[in-house]
């Protein structure tokens, strides 16, 4: 299959080993993966922001990008909730019937990465190995918006190796939030304690999720508190072999 | 008055403004159009409902007396004899052969709401009993068994529904009468969310189940 | 015309309330318990009612067909009502439902009035309002109690004295009660307020109540609760008097088999809560002889008027949204200023002030999305969320701050990928300054709040396309070597 690879602005600027261990997995899988340079951000944090009218232009970026795709590729289950539950109601609201009727024929193309390997190519052993302690948090939007439900781990319980443990309040919010983050940095703070605490109480080593919104949040309190635990994205994971050096 | 009518003419103005003028028949249809799937009717056999509601009750912590119509009097002279019940008050339309010789009873036409205060308990038949949620519905008699601090209800196994859309549906004739739905006695959990019982409500809830 | 939600308008921001909050060692304890307990018995009675999610969609069904059609059902329920032999009053505003609900009280020669919970009474300030004009309101819900006799706030709507512990309980009902001794197990609390109250329930004739539900095709109101005091309420006195928000009405006396079905799992985790009364106008020799109602707008019509949120009006009031809340869960009720709390709080405060006031409000939710899961009348509130926050953006931000600055810049650089790259660049050689040890350990400004207690490494020295177009060369030159 050629995949196009929606990469999301944030991990190309600052998780491209999640893109990379992307592009390795599904070529080890056997399928021809594309990235089409004119992509940047698919408007989530200016829409849930309040600023809709900036962020109503990315929708029709991200339309003519990827029109032509036969499939997408989006390692980040929020920017694929934004693209779901937002995209169609943009395009309504713009009154643009070759818009709306676009939004409406790329939608069933686009996968969060696991959807994908799960639900599109019919894969649940990608052939991983990652000798590694490991616990999985349930982003918000993988939960509520994209219905994940167990996929992630149904990939996960067939990595050879893995040490899966499962994570008290797996599906508690970790208190990212997008700008939420920032803007409210005090409750922000209170809500990643708990969720460190449920994670400490893993004893894991890593920390791993679809999202690596969540995870540099959730990293960024293990570092500070300097606990040793790593975040690592599901991808990394699934793109780990024997062979090569992710671990 | 002159203030609220303009208040409500501008309520319904604003109101107006926002939706479109819809005729009564589109709006008649609409509302027939909702879809109601949930369970809107018994799914179980009579015997598991009874036996749901007894449990329901139990949990509750009310105390359930399964009687046939023959000894119901008997049932509730063990009743108020075994609490030592010195006064009780009867609902006006409560059957008088229920009532069990040697005792005395104040009846609810004839009792002031102060003297309504110092009685012990009090005796009513009910509507509907609803068994998936351990409820007892009342048609009037709404002083009477409030003020007392033990409540004492006869229930027929025939009132006794399933689920709450029966009881609604058994109910639809008194829609415009005073009902109150008793689901055991009264509770809080306003204090570090430990469930209390009785705060201002009947402490003690007796129900005399009567066989058909 | 002034909408007043209880004191909103000059509470500080909820980042602001918040941070003070937090700190509350006690609050925190209690609020967690509470919701840990209320979210897991919600859990067991939803669990075991199989059509619940057909409930659900019935409810909201019914409540979206009655806003579609307010206007006709309110006429509906009050011609039924006057018919019944009660008096119906609209009130436009908070002090226009005050003035009208004082002035019944002193029509009947009123100094005290006894109180079911009502929420709304506390929107509209009217204890205050009663105050002002002589007459002495008693709160007898025990957690209104408890937080009247304690002069504080309420801060959560079904258990409003969570913050509380039974010691402190003790404490203001021995002093407000005038009680020399009192044990502090809960049961001895309740027992103080049961005698403390039954001597005023038969005493004051005046009582004041809200509404669960308005009945359009009966004329009937229906009160939902658990300790009797609304009972007592409701029939004891001579003089009735109900204040209810215009949304309070549904069509018909059966769509409660749907609500009572809803209400009691979600507020309460119960499969139906002690007591319900309904009743319809006045009944002859049974309850109160004088009844009037008294229908309040104070904001709701321009909510309804807003076809992105006028779900916000579904609102039964169950709470269920505060208790699996993440962010209420760390705060309590107290952060958000309002009487409306949580993220049903979060939506409805600033609306009802068509956005002037409570700006903070929508912005304190991460959008999670677990109050939209536990909605009974799914009210979509992380969606509300985000539109209000587009008004606030929109409608409020006099001149340029320098989020909306920064905002902006982004997407501007978000149109094109050159100047995306471009960007990367300029973040790749800026960061240096703030980064030490190889890690960012301050950024400026709000980002501050990130590294105030969060790590972050600096962005890499290669970013993803970068790697791609390397890799592409790379195979390129291998592909014409091959050639």
């Amino acid at each position: 299959m050629r995949i196009s690879l929606f990469i999301t602005c944030y991990n190309d600027t600052l998780f491209p080993e999640t893109g990379k261990s992307v592009v390795q997995l599904l070529e080890r899988l056997g399928h021809q993966v594309e990235f089409p340079f004119e992509q940047t951000c698919c408007g989530q944090m200016h829409y849930n922001t309040g600023y809709q009218i900036e962020a109503q232009p990315l929708l029709g970026r991200f339309v003519e990008i990827f029109k032509d795709a036969e499939v997408v590729c989006i390692p980040s289950s929020s920017c694929v909730a934004m693209i779901r539950d937002h995209y169609p109601k943009m395009a309504e609201a713009s009154g643009d019937t070759e818009l709306i009727r676009a939004v409406e024929d790329l939608l069933p193309r686009v996968y969060e990465l696991a959807e994908l390997l799960v639900k599109k190519l019919g894969v649940e052993d990608v052939g991983a190995y990652y000798p590694r302690r490991v616990t999985y948090h349930a982003s918000c939007h993988s939960l509520r918006s994209l219905h994940l439900n167990d996929l992630p781990l149904r990939l996960l319980r067939n990595v050879r190796g893995i040490d899966l443990v499962e994570l008290q309040n797996i599906d508690q919010c970790c208190g990212f939030g997008g700008t939420f983050a920032v803007k409210n940095g005090d409750v922000s703070a209170a809500m990643l304690t708990d969720k460190l605490r449920c994670v400490e109480n893993t004893r894991a080593e890593v920390c791993t999720a679809v999202d690596n919104s969540c995870l540099m949040h959730i990293f960024g309190g293990l570092h500070r508190q300097r606990t040793g635990i790593k975040t690592v994205h599901l991808a990394q994971i699934l793109a780990s072999t024997e062979d090569e050096a992710h671990r | 008055m002159p203030e609220t009518t303009t208040a409500r003419e501008t309520i319904l103005g604003r109101i107006r403004a926002t939706n479109n003028t819809v005729n009564t028949t589109t709006r008649a249809a609409d509302y027939q159009a909702i879809e109601r799937a949930y369970q809107q009717s018994a799914s179980m056999a009579r015997a598991a409902i009874l036996k749901t509601f007894v449990e329901r009750l139990h949990e509750y912590d009310a105390h359930v007396f399964e009687t046939n119509a023959d000894e119901v009097a008997a049932t509730i002279a063990e009743v108020l004899r075994s609490r030592n019940q010195k006064s009780t008050i009867v609902a006006e339309s409560f059957p008088q052969e229920f009532l069990p010789a040697g005792f005395s009873w104040r009846h609810e036409s004839s009792t002031t709401t102060e003297e309504l205060n110092t009685i012990e308990g009090a005796i009513s038949e009910c509507e509907v009993a609803i068994a998936h949620t351990g409820t007892i519905v009342l048609k009037g008699a709404r002083k009477l068994t409030l003020l007392p601090d033990r409540y004492l209800c006869v229930v027929y196994e025939r009132q006794v529904v399933e689920t709450v859309p029966e009881g609604m549906a058994a109910l639809q004739k008194y829609a415009a009468e005073p009902l109150t739905f008793i689901s055991g006695p009264s509770a809080t959990a306003d204090i570090e969310m430990t469930r209390i019982r009785g705060v201002h409500g009947p402490r003690f809830l007796d129900v005399v189940l009567v066989r058909n | 015309m002034t909408i007043r939600v209880g004191e909103a308008a000059e509470a500080p921001s909820f980042q602001k309330a918040a941070f003070v909050l937090l700190d509350d060692t006690q609050l925190r304890k209690n609020v967690r318990h509470a919701t840990d307990v209320i979210t897991n018995k919600r859990a067991i009675v939803v669990g075991e009612q199989h059509d619940w999610q057909q409930l659900r969609s019935a409810a909201s069904a019914i409540k979206e067909h009655t806003l579609q059609h307010l206007d006709h059902y309110l006429l509906q329920f009050e011609a039924a009502c006057i018919a019944a032999g009660g008096h119906v009053h609209w009130a436009a505003d908070a002090d226009e439902a005050n003035r009208i609900i004082v002035d019944l009280v002193k029509q009947h020669g009123g100094k005290e009035v006894i109180k079911v919970k009502t929420m709304t009474s506390d929107e509209i300030g009217l204890n205050k309002a009663f105050e002002a004009n002589g007459v002495h309101p008693h709160e007898t819900d025990l957690a209104d109690m408890i937080i009247q006799l304690g002069h504080d706030k309420p801060s959560h709507i079904v258990v409003p004295a969570l913050h509380k512990n039974r010691q402190q309980v003790r404490e203001i009902f021995m002093q407000a009660m005038g009680l020399a001794e009192l044990g502090d197990k809960p049961e001895d609390l309740t027992n103080a307020a049961r005698h403390y109250l039954r001597e005023k329930f038969l005493k004051i004739k005046i009582g004041v109540s809200g509404a669960n539900y308005l009945l359009a095709d009966t004329g009937g109101v229906c009160v939902v609760e658990s300790e009797g005091n609304g009972r007592m309420c409701l029939t004891l006195p001579d003089v009735l008097i109900t204040v209810a928000g215009i949304e309070k009405v549904i069509p018909s006396f059966r769509d409660l088999e749907v609500f009572l079905q809803l209400l009691p799992r979600s507020a309460t985790g119960e499969r139906m809560n002690p007591y319900n009364s309904l009743w319809t106008g006045v009944h002859k020799n049974d309850g109160p002889q004088h009844f009037h109602v008294v229908l309040l707008d104070n904001g709701r019509t321009r909510i309804l008027a807003d076809p992105e949120s006028r779900q916000t009006l579904h609102c039964i009031r169950c709470g269920a949204c505060l208790n699996t809340c993440p962010v209420y869960r760390q705060t309590g009720g107290h952060a958000y200023g309002s009487i409306y709390a949580g993220p049903i709080g979060a939506i409805l405060t600033p609306q009802l002030f068509d956005m002037q006031h409570s700006q903070s409000l929508p912005y304190a939710s991460s959008l999670c999305g677990a109050c939209y899961e536990v909605c009974p009348v799914k009210i979509n509130i992380p969606e509300v969320l985000i539109h209000l926050r587009g008004r606030v953006v929109r409608e409020q931000q006099t001149g340029a701050t320098l989020e909306a600055i920064g905002m902006k810049a982004m997407a501007g650089i978000f149109l094109s990928s050159r100047r995306f790259e471009a960007a990367q660049r300029l973040g790749q050689i800026g960061q240096w300054p703030f980064v030490s040890q190889g890690w960012v350990k301050h950024l400026p400004g709000m980002l501050g709040n990130w590294t105030a207690v969060r790590d972050l490494r600096p962005l890499p020295k290669q970013s993803f396309r970068n790697w791609w177009r390397e890799r592409e060369k790379s195979s390129a030159k291998k592909e014409s070597v091959h050639a």
